[in-house]
């Protein structure tokens, strides 16, 4: 373990308060955004198949549209929305280390 | 013939060990034998930690439930795979930034607390052990299913093997044995089953034809011999006979069978009139003292080369028939047996040869226990439905299965094999798609299994479905190879698991209990030689509780392990990554409490299914018990708010350098290993 008193020598305690708060942020609120996405998606499915018994019984390509939504397209939702957020996320910190410190 | 699946397992084991070998030459130093030293490539990382991820309650158990359960099975590896999603967003990045060997390590270092470590390693035992339980399982019915063996002789030679393969290798190599066996197991889940598919029909083939006859339910072949379970076996000693039309069933002379009882299947309503046993049952052949044997309600021994004819029978209220949808209602007969043996099961009046019923391959009598095709194929069957709230189960499946992902310790301590957090998001990425990839075959077997196999309904052996299918092939060479083929993916699975846990529980002994709270200045010799020594001692508890679990499905074990870890680690995680006001108090409280309570109803139902326990509860108290993450997530999050917000003063000082040390990007050259590499 290291000695953490100095936090890092070249900020303030004050500075570096702000400085976790900004990069905090910001990276929650993309971590944040991409969840309500897929947050929505898995609250949604069993909705609509309680309340919308026909549509998610509908017949595609052989199985009902639930079974196809959850047993195989489901997958590259979760492929693709996190892509999307590793993309981001390294967007954003390349983004942040070429800001000042301060 | 049989000596192929056995051929190709001793084969893989084989491979296994000799890419361990192989990996342990390069592997010198502590940190090598803990976290692989740290500098893995990230496809290297993603199959490994794929490899380590897919247990056998993905390989074999998901597709069991499938068959047994349908579409609320699907959740599983839905949720498997979505919480890895979970864990990218919140979790993978920080966790790797701060750079600690195990989460023990990231609980003493969050809050500068040796306390707190210890609290954390509980929980890497709890989730460990609850997690070996199904693959203990699967190896003894993968090995009873090959070879014949008893279920513990199983359990005994593979759990000792892999126990002795860790203990001499620690983690190093296993990167490249766990990420071999990634590959293994994709190869073994997906061309034995597109060889089955085109010989016996496709996946949207099957689920069309259960979706045109959504009454219809699978039929044995006229004159099946099955061996039903006793009471040995309870819960599995059930089974639930057809409610549209009788069924007959043949006693074999050479055995001696005990009924415990024989009541409705269906539950009845408030007041419906009570049936009686002998409405169900009669003896074809005149038999007075098995007939009043029957009408005693009472245990009784069925004569040998006895045929019992068990009917369907109407329900009424006050003598009147019940009618629901504008059909008279009936039931069958659930019987439960106390001694079981081989029963020959046929359809009444089946003299003549029947066609092949509608929605179904064979023409036998039905498959007890088996749902109805639109039952099976809908949201909110038999699995969701069990207690009548079927869609708080499904939440609170959800919950567990997305949550608990983060909170499993042997798949955490794999992200500090990545060379820096960057690495680690895009390792998650690779994982998320290799998982699917692996995920979207396991469901084809489900179906599979229920469309061809359909008397494993009558023993719930289904989470043999994986290995017994490719036998139905009529090239019986073919089909014994793609049986070795899926059983070889069956042990890559649990060796990879297994192995893994044992790390994990064995680091934590010698790493955290023996290394850091019992003899903190203790040599790296007497370390490794307390790893060695927990990895023979947790090996063999494992396997003891192995032999207690035959009766439960792999995959819904596996659930439980998630749902304990969903309501103690991943909160501490997500609590602990980003907000900065967690206490160790807040942390500890919210983690027993929660942890601890999900453990508890979950052990409590389980003893509750193998009716060692009797209570009489509400299904309401039974569902929240088989599924506690939807009230302990949020308990376990709130109370670690609650407690925090009245400790606050125990907030580390160096707080605001430990929140930046989790989410400064490492090119700000600020964020530091916590134990150096």
């Amino acid at each position: 373990m290291q000695d953490d008193a100095g936090v890092d020598k070249r900020l303030t305690t004050e500075e570096a308060e702000q400085l976790m708060h900004r990069v905090m942020w910001r990276q929650a609120h993309l971590s944040l955004r991409i969840a309500a996405v897929f947050i929505v998606i898995l609250i949604a499915i069993p909705l609509v198949n309680l309340f919308a018994p026909t549509i998610a019984g509908k017949s595609v390509l052989g199985f009902t549209l639930s079974w196809l939504v959850l047993g195989v397209l489901f997958y590259p939702v979760t492929w693709a929305l996190s892509a999307y957020f590793v993309k981001r996320s390294n967007a954003l910190e390349a983004e942040i280390s070429k800001e000042p410190l301060k | 013939m049989t000596f192929i699946p056995f051929a190709l397992v001793v084969l893989i084991i084989i491979a296994t060990v000799a890419l361990g070998i192989y990996g342990t030459r390069k592997a010198k130093t502590a940190s090598d034998f803990f976290v692989a030293g740290r500098s893995v490539g990230v496809l290297m990382n993603a199959s490994a930690i794929s490899g380590e991820y897919l247990s056998a309650a993905s390989f074999m158990g998901i597709a069991g439930l499938v068959m047994k359960n349908g579409y609320d099975a699907l959740w599983y590896p839905v949720g498997y795979a979505a919480g890895y999603l979970f864990l990218l967003l919140f979790i993978a990045g920080p966790l790797r930034r701060f750079g600690a060997y195990t989460i023990p390590d990231f609980a003493q270092g969050r809050f500068d607390s040796p306390l707190f470590r210890k609290i954390a390693v509980i929980f890497v035992l709890c989730i460990g052990f609850f997690y070996t339980m199904p693959q203990m399982k699967a190896a003894g019915l993968t090995m009873g299913t090959i070879l014949g063996w008893p279920y513990w002789a199983g359990i005994a030679v593979v759990g000792s093997v892999i126990t002795f393969n860790v203990a001499i290798g620690g983690m190093k190599g296993i990167t490249i044995v766990q990420a071999f066996q990634y590959w293994a197991k994709v190869f073994a889940i997906s061309l034995p089953v597109f060889i089955l598919m085109s010989v016996f029909g496709g996946y949207s083939q099957h689920m069309g034809t259960a979706f045109e006859y959504q009454k219809a339910v699978p039929r044995l072949d006229g004159g099946e011999v099955i061996t039903v379970n006793g009471a040995e076996k309870a819960p599995l000693n059930a089974i639930s006979l057809s409610a549209a039309e009788p069924t007959v069933l043949h006693f074999d002379k050479d055995h001696t069978y005990r009924i415990a009882k024989i009541t409705p299947a269906r539950k009845p309503e408030p007041g419906e009139d009570k049936i009686t046993p002998e409405s169900f049952a009669r003896t074809t052949k005149a038999n007075d003292s098995l007939n009043s044997d029957i009408a005693s309600g009472k245990a009784f021994d069925i004569p040998s080369g006895a045929t019992i004819r068990i009917s369907p029978v109407v329900v009424t209220k006050d003598h009147v028939a019940v009618v629901k949808d504008g059909k008279i209602v009936t039931t069958g007969a659930k019987i439960e047996f106390e001694k079981g043996g081989p029963v020959t099961f046929m359809r009444a009046g089946a003299r003549l040869r029947l066609p092949a019923a509608e929605g179904t391959a064979k023409s036998g009598p039905i498959v007890p226990n088996a749902p109805a095709n639109g039952k099976w194929l809908n949201p909110f069957g038999p699995l969701a439905g069990k207690w009548g709230f079927p869609l708080l189960y499904t939440y609170s499946l959800i919950i567990a299965l997305v949550c608990g992902t983060a909170g499993l310790p042997h798949i955490l301590v794999r992200f500090y094999t990545n060379p820096d957090g960057r690495a680690a998001k895009r390792t998650t990425l690779w994982v998320m798609v290799m998982l699917g990839g692996f995920y979207l075959f396991t469901p084809m077997w489900g179906v599979l299994g229920r469309a061809l196999m359909p008397q494993l309904y009558v023993t719930g052996a289904f989470d043999s479905a994986v290995i017994k299918l490719p036998t139905l092939l009529e090239n019986q060479t073919l089909g014994q190879i793609l049986s070795g083929v899926t059983s070889a993916g069956a042990f890559a699975a649990f060796m990879s698991t297994f192995s893994g846990l044992l790390v994990s529980m064995s680091g934590a002994f010698a790493h955290d209990i023996y290394g850091k709270i019992l003899k903190p200045n203790a040599s790296p010799e007497s370390r490794l030689v307390a790893f060695k020594i927990a990895a023979v001692c947790v090996g063999a508890v494992s396997m003891l509780l192995g032999l207690m679990v035959e009766t439960f499905d792999i995959a819904t074990m596996v659930g439980w392990a998630f749902a304990i870890g969903a309501a103690s680690y991943f909160p501490l995680l997500l609590l602990g990554s980003w907000w900065r006001g967690l206490t160790k108090y807040g942390a500890a409280v919210g983690m027993l409490i929660g942890g601890f309570l999900s453990l508890g109803t979950i052990v409590c139902s389980m003893l509750l299914d193998k009716k060692v326990l009797t209570w009489e509860l509400p299904n309401l108290v039974r569902a929240l018990m088989e599924q506690p993450a939807i009230w302990a997530v949020p308990l376990s999050i709130l109370l670690m708010v609650v407690v925090s917000k009245m400790t606050a003063k125990s907030i580390p000082p160096d707080v605001t350098m430990k929140m930046i040390r989790l989410h400064a990007p490492e090119e700000m050259g600020i964020s530091e290993n916590y134990i150096e590499a």
